[in-house]
């Protein structure tokens, strides 16, 4: 297939499923034409829905997607699916298992699914996730759903690429709340207390809600309780998540963080571009070990190197 | 650099994963992206995966003595997706016989029981026209 970025965007814009499946491996492979066919889909997105799914691993995350985007598409939405799993530190492979739970959907036409490597990135997510949410959008979904690998404590990434992010707990992982409190308990918007047929679904439901009374300032974070293989369930959580939503428009949050995710792009745009002339820097200065040999082996910024870098 | 990413598929009625499972296990080792897809898949299933995940590799596993027919029909769909570059292997409990009759098909190599993994991760690593840029 060809890979060049004409080519690619067209496709994408066109709705041509290969090329956006083409598309997203440019992109999450860095391979070149990567940066032109971002910032040329770039004013194509901004119509999606990005919703977030997190928690710790075996939770459910998978399987409440699964049925959630089976809910979604009885209202004829469009649905991306990004899911992100851990790749190995020592060999960069990767087992990607998640399609195993939303096989319902593969040959739906209106869903889109991609597996991902986490690729040594620790924050749950891969480093370009939100470049391929921006290729879905611009593909033309509604509802983008980002699946992070499954968290401890601190990965709260999903919660600056997503527009509103959903922590999944069951039971048997929710005994020790108070410990789980900073972290990733901080960035939910939404609660949802999964396989509610298993003991000790309901205590995991109080201790949650009561948490949240005592140390939430937002006290509207709703509590859903299901059970991710039960259908009939997901009608009350569709409605509890539509509520969120409306409420997350309403009160102008989804505009915010929007608004501070372009910030923080931006940012990190030109972040990348410095790093790009520190690179060229470190060459112009004979490369990185004849610096060390200007600092005697020592790792500090002598005046005379400051001078240098500054010139 | 572009990681090879493989799909690892189990056609038709044949629940036995054993094998698939050990496979993608080492495949993950040989450093490879591997979609485990799970049982009982139909061949449009497993080309909608290959579409979407854009794989270079569809692997399939298969116990169940139906390999004449579903892994020629993968291979049909994906040349229908515009994917007939991909490389297709198939392994399991597969007569010699068949083996000429599967190859003609597009199925580029078929690894029987006995096979040594190394085999297959080595074969890949030969065969995927990686288009690294």
């Amino acid at each position: 297939m060809k890979n060049n970025p004409e080519f690619i965007i067209n496709g994408i814009l066109s709705g041509d499923r290969s090329v956006l499946a083409r598309g997203i491996t440019i992109v999450e492979n860095d391979l070149n034409g990567a940066e032109e066919i971002i910032s040329k889909i770039e004013e194509k997105t901004g119509n999606a829905f990005i919703l977030g799914i997190t928690g710790p691993p075996g939770a459910g995350k998978s399987t409440f997607t699964s049925s959630f985007v089976t809910e979604l598409r009885k209202q004829n939405l469009k649905i991306g699916i990004i899911a992100v799993d851990p790749s190995s530190p020592f060999t960069g492979g990767a087992v990607l298992g998640d399609r195993i739970r939303m096989r319902v959907h593969t040959k739906d036409e209106n869903v889109f699914m991609r597996s991902l490597g986490s690729r040594g990135a620790l924050g749950g997510l891969s480093l370009k996730t939100s470049r391929i949410v921006s290729l879905m959008d611009a593909f033309g979904m509604d509802v983008i759903i980002v699946e992070t690998v499954g968290v401890g404590q601190s990965e709260t990434e999903i919660s600056k690429t997503a527009d509103m992010t959903a922590v999944i707990l069951a039971p048997g992982f929710g005994d020790d709340i108070q410990a789980l409190k900073a972290g990733i308990l901080e960035i939910a918007d939404i609660f949802v207390v999964n396989k509610s047929d298993l003991a000790g679904a309901d205590k995991l439901e109080l201790e949650l809600k009561q948490t949240l009374k005592l140390n939430y300032t937002d006290t509207s974070i709703p509590v859903i309780k299901c059970c991710s293989t039960r259908d009939d369930d997901f009608e009350n959580v569709y409605s509890e998540i539509k509520k969120r939503v409306d409420y997350f428009k309403k009160e102008k949050i989804l505009d915010e963080r929007r608004l501070n995710r372009k910030r923080r792009d931006i940012y990190d745009l030109i972040k990348s571009e410095i790093e790009k002339i520190t690179e060229e820097k470190i060459k112009k200065l004979g490369g990185i070990d004849s610096i060390l040999n200007m600092t005697d082996g020592k790792v500090y910024l002598t005046e005379e190197l400051k001078n240098l870098v500054k010139m | 650099m572009k990681k090879i990413k493989v799909i690892v598929a189990k056609p038709g009625l044949d629940g036995h994963d054993r094998g698939a499972k050990v496979i993608a296990r080492a495949l993950r080792d040989a450093g490879f992206e591997v979609i485990y897809t799970g049982i009982r898949q139909t061949p449009e299933d497993i080309a909608v995966i290959a579409q979407e995940e854009d794989a270079d590799v569809i692997a399939m596993s298969l116990l169940s003595g139906a390999h004449n027919t579903l892994f020629p029909k993968v291979v049909e769909l994906l040349k229908e997706k515009g994917l007939g570059d991909r490389l297709v292997v198939g392994g399991g409990v597969i007569p010699e016989s068949d083996i000429p009759f599967l190859k003609e098909k597009g199925i580029k190599e078929i690894f029987t029981p006995g096979s040594k993994t190394e085999e297959l991760i080595n074969f890949i690593k030969e065969n995927v026209k990686c288009d690294e840029e």
